[in-house]
């Protein structure tokens, strides 16, 4: 099963990713008509950075979500099929308990149906949004093991 | 993508064939490796103006201002303005290089050039004010020469030079009111450059201001002034028949192909070709046969009849078929992955410019003064690129199109007048109040590598000529149309409506062709814009209205260059509706995109653009204006 994964070495804080995911969560999913349409869309990736490490950060969809199991109503429920975390969200009542309890600050609110919001990992698109849109690599859709193994491999290079 | 989706000219899908086949990376494939494009830059969002940058602005939300506290509108307008000057700057500085060339061969120091269009040299100075009479036309040019330079060396605020001389007192006084009027062109490319560094103008309308000054700049010491030069100096083009599209290179010859802006070199590598001939069969080949890219191909086709290969996106497929043996570039739209494909395939690639080198290329310095000998260097090292060709790697293909091209203002008016010798404008107008021609549209500009290549070129005019729309083009889009089969009289007859079909019949054989006119008159190159400008203003005259008022539209069906965008802005501010087949990367502000295509900007100047990038919906909005401008003339 494929992961976003992240090599933070190739990031440049370009934040291509977050206009891309902001788009594809659009009523348009198009960049140019959201635009002109002055849609209103939030990403649900950030980049951040510590002044040397730019790191983008999503939903991880974590397999024991801490998330889930912090959430009163079931709106956050692991997808054992596909792995991902998935939101209801004619079940939210907005009490912030997985904000607080995710660690990688994944989750932010939705203020205009005061909801949250975080990532569904691209449910219409084979790839992801960020991934596809990030220039450099440094996000991407694949699986953990081919992704170890480049790792392995780029380990060996510098060795 | 397919590549029916790159390209509908067959030629260059035979060679994106073999250029799939062996591996060799292309523009297209160069696109699709840079996609999804950044869209901050897209939208003109991405600021780089200082270096507390770069900064760019959330389209959806916050951040809204960039470090310095410039807005969207403000980023947007300034890079906008930024590029108009990039493209002003590329025509000017044409313009600039033929007229330092005129003024060398009038005085006698470029000995390797002669002027040859004395005609026009009494036509510009005689418009110009200066008196023709008992001056040889050497001593004439150097009075003209020292008349254009004011274009450049003016100090006060008085109107620049060549625009004083050419613009209609009603635009000039248009200009005026919205301060637009340019005093000299290098100021005003400097200015926009100032205006656009760290802390300046921070207004999206003032900036947009100064870009319509900037078209302005383009249209009369680019355009105007360089097309002027280089007719006195190579002559008006006249009608000629010629061919055009990768299947005019010629496998058992030495094929020379010219890329490229400025005619200064084209036109000595053409002489040099046809001088070396004897050593080419000495080499083993059946002579030497030149081919144009771009508009200094343009340039040699409407002045010598010398076929052109293809256009913009075409230009590293001429190189696929292994038969070219020596590309020579000048300036503007040379890729510079040409030097990686030419040693995939077969070919030298020379520079000859010192602000254009690549790496890879030969580069062989070019002046005036030392032309003759530079040209013959070029052709005798095509020469010898041709012994070291591989004839088993040669692959050329059969396309090519018959063409009529070299429709200067001068050779229009000049067929006219064999319709009604004492009033040549007459039957035009004629035909245009009667409804016979709905109107006119100028297509012109680019291939932009995001749309298939030619496709709204050609769409687009078929349908407009089937509405009686008479059109004309230069550039890239000419190429497209000729390689279409649209410059020839037979698409007269396949593609024009009735109305247009008996109009351009009774001129075609009136001027002695047996047949009619193509549907499609080619007038040159991108500075040659400026002939459709002069037709426009004596069509405005000659009915007592003014440009802007006429029936016509202006279209850049696939723009990809900063200089599409300045000569679009002339057009605009000449009062012309300007249709673009791409918009430009100004959506990030509703404000700059607002002002650029709303009813403000065509009720302050007469123009406006109107970006469609569907071709059939493009020609009904050009269609559209040109029936409410009908009407307001009351015809």
């Amino acid at each position: 099963m494929e992961q976003i994964l992240i090599n933070p070495d190739r990031c440049l804080s370009c934040h291509s990713c977050e206009l891309a995911c902001a788009v594809e969560h659009a009523l348009s999913k198009e960049l140019l008509a959201a635009v002109l349409g002055k849609e209103s869309t939030k990403p649900r990736i950030f980049v951040e950075t510590d002044g040397e490490t730019n790191l983008p950060l999503q939903c991880r969809h974590c397999q024991e979500p801490m998330c889930v199991n912090a959430c009163m109503t079931g709106a956050l429920a692991k997808d054992s099929t596909t792995g991902k975390v998935l939101f209801h969200q004619d079940k939210c009542v907005g009490c912030w308990m997985c904000v607080m309890t995710c660690p990688f600050g994944a989750i932010e609110q939705d203020m205009s149906q005061k909801v949250i919001s975080k990532c569904d990992r691209c449910p219409d698109r084979e790839q992801p949004a960020c991934a596809d849109a990030c220039p450099t690599g440094a996000i991407r859709y694949t699986k953990v093991a081919d992704f170890a193994h480049d790792q392995r491999k780029h380990y060996l290079t510098n060795w | 993508m397919s590549i029916e989706n790159k390209t509908i000219d067959r030629a260059a899908q035979e060679m994106l064939r073999r250029t799939q086949a062996d591996g060799v990376e292309v523009v297209w494939d160069r696109l699709e490796a840079q996609e999804p494009q950044c869209g901050f830059g897209t939208l003109g969002l991405c600021c780089r103006n200082c270096l507390q940058g770069p900064c760019r602005i959330n389209p959806f939300g916050k951040p809204d201002r960039g470090v310095c506290g410039a807005d969207a509108h403000t980023i947007v307008a300034r890079n906008l303005l930024r590029s108009l000057a990039g493209g002003a700057a590329a025509h000017v500085d044409h313009a600039y290089d033929v007229l330092e060339a005129l003024k060398k061969i009038a005085e006698g120091s470029a000995a390797d050039y002669e002027l040859k269009g004395e005609e026009k040299l009494k036509a510009v100075a005689a418009k110009i004010g200066l008196d023709t009479a008992n001056k040889d036309k050497n001593t004439l040019a150097q009075e003209v020469a020292a008349r254009a330079y004011e274009t450049f060396t003016s100090h006060s605020s008085e109107p620049m030079a060549w625009l004083k001389y050419w613009a209609p007192a009603e635009r000039i006084e248009t200009w005026t009111k919205l301060g637009v009027v340019p005093r000299n062109a290098d100021r005003e490319i400097r200015e926009a450059m100032h205006q656009t560094t760290m802390g300046m103008d921070a207004d999206p309308v003032n900036l947009l201001l100064a870009g319509i000054k900037q078209g302005i700049v383009d249209g009369f010491a680019g355009l105007k002034l360089a097309t002027d030069m280089q007719d006195i100096i190579f002559g008006t083009p006249q009608p000629v028949t010629t061919q055009t599209n990768l299947g005019v290179l010629k496998k058992e010859y030495i094929n020379v192909v010219v890329h490229g802006h400025v005619p200064l070199l084209s036109e000595k590598i053409v002489q040099w070709c046809r001088e070396l001939e004897e050593d080419a069969k000495e080499a083993g080949a059946a002579g030497i046969n030149v081919a144009g890219i771009c508009c200094t191909g343009n340039e040699v086709l409407m002045r010598q009849g010398i076929p052109s290969a293809t256009n913009f996106l075409g230009q590293e497929l001429a190189l696929a078929t292994g038969a070219v043996d020596l590309m020579v570039v000048d300036v503007q739209c040379i890729m510079p992955s040409l030097t990686n494909i030419a040693q995939c395939y077969h070919g030298e690639i020379v520079t000859t410019m010192p602000i254009t080198k690549i790496p890879g290329a030969d580069h062989v310095p070019f002046s005036f003064e030392e032309a003759d000998q530079q040209a013959e260097k070029i052709v005798r090292k095509a020469i010898a690129s041709f012994k070291r060709r591989d004839m088993a790697r040669v692959k050329i293909p059969d396309e090519k199109a018959d063409i009529i091209a070299g429709f200067s203002t001068e050779a229009i008016v000049g067929a006219l007048s064999k319709v009604d010798e004492s009033d040549p404008l007459k039957p035009l107008v004629d035909a245009i109040k009667s409804g016979a021609i709905l109107g006119a549209v100028g297509t012109v500009g680019c291939n932009n590598v995001k749309i298939t290549q030619d496709l709204m070129h050609v769409e687009m005019v078929k349908k407009l000529v089937a509405n009686d729309v008479l059109v004309v083009a230069t550039g890239c889009s000419a190429h497209a149309l000729g390689k279409a089969g649209l410059l020839h009289p037979n698409a007269t007859n396949e593609f024009a409506g009735e109305g247009l079909k008996a109009v351009l019949t009774v001129v075609g054989e009136a001027a002695g062709l047996g047949g009619p006119l193509p549907p499609v008159l080619h007038m040159g190159s991108c500075v040659d814009n400026s002939r459709i400008g002069d037709l426009l203003m004596a069509l405005a005259d000659y009915l007592g209205v003014n440009v802007k008022d006429l029936p016509v539209a202006a279209s850049a069906p696939e723009p990809q260059h900063e200089k599409a965008l300045s000569i679009g802005t002339w057009a605009v501010a000449m009062g012309i509706f300007t249709h673009l087949g791409l918009p430009p990367q100004v959506l990030g502000s509703d404000v700059v995109a607002g002002t650029l295509t709303g009813d403000k900007l065509e009720s302050l100047i007469g123009g406006k653009f109107y970006v469609e990038t569907d071709a059939k919906a493009a020609v009904e909005g050009i269609i559209e204006h040109i029936k409410a401008k009908r009407q307001a003339l009351g015809i």
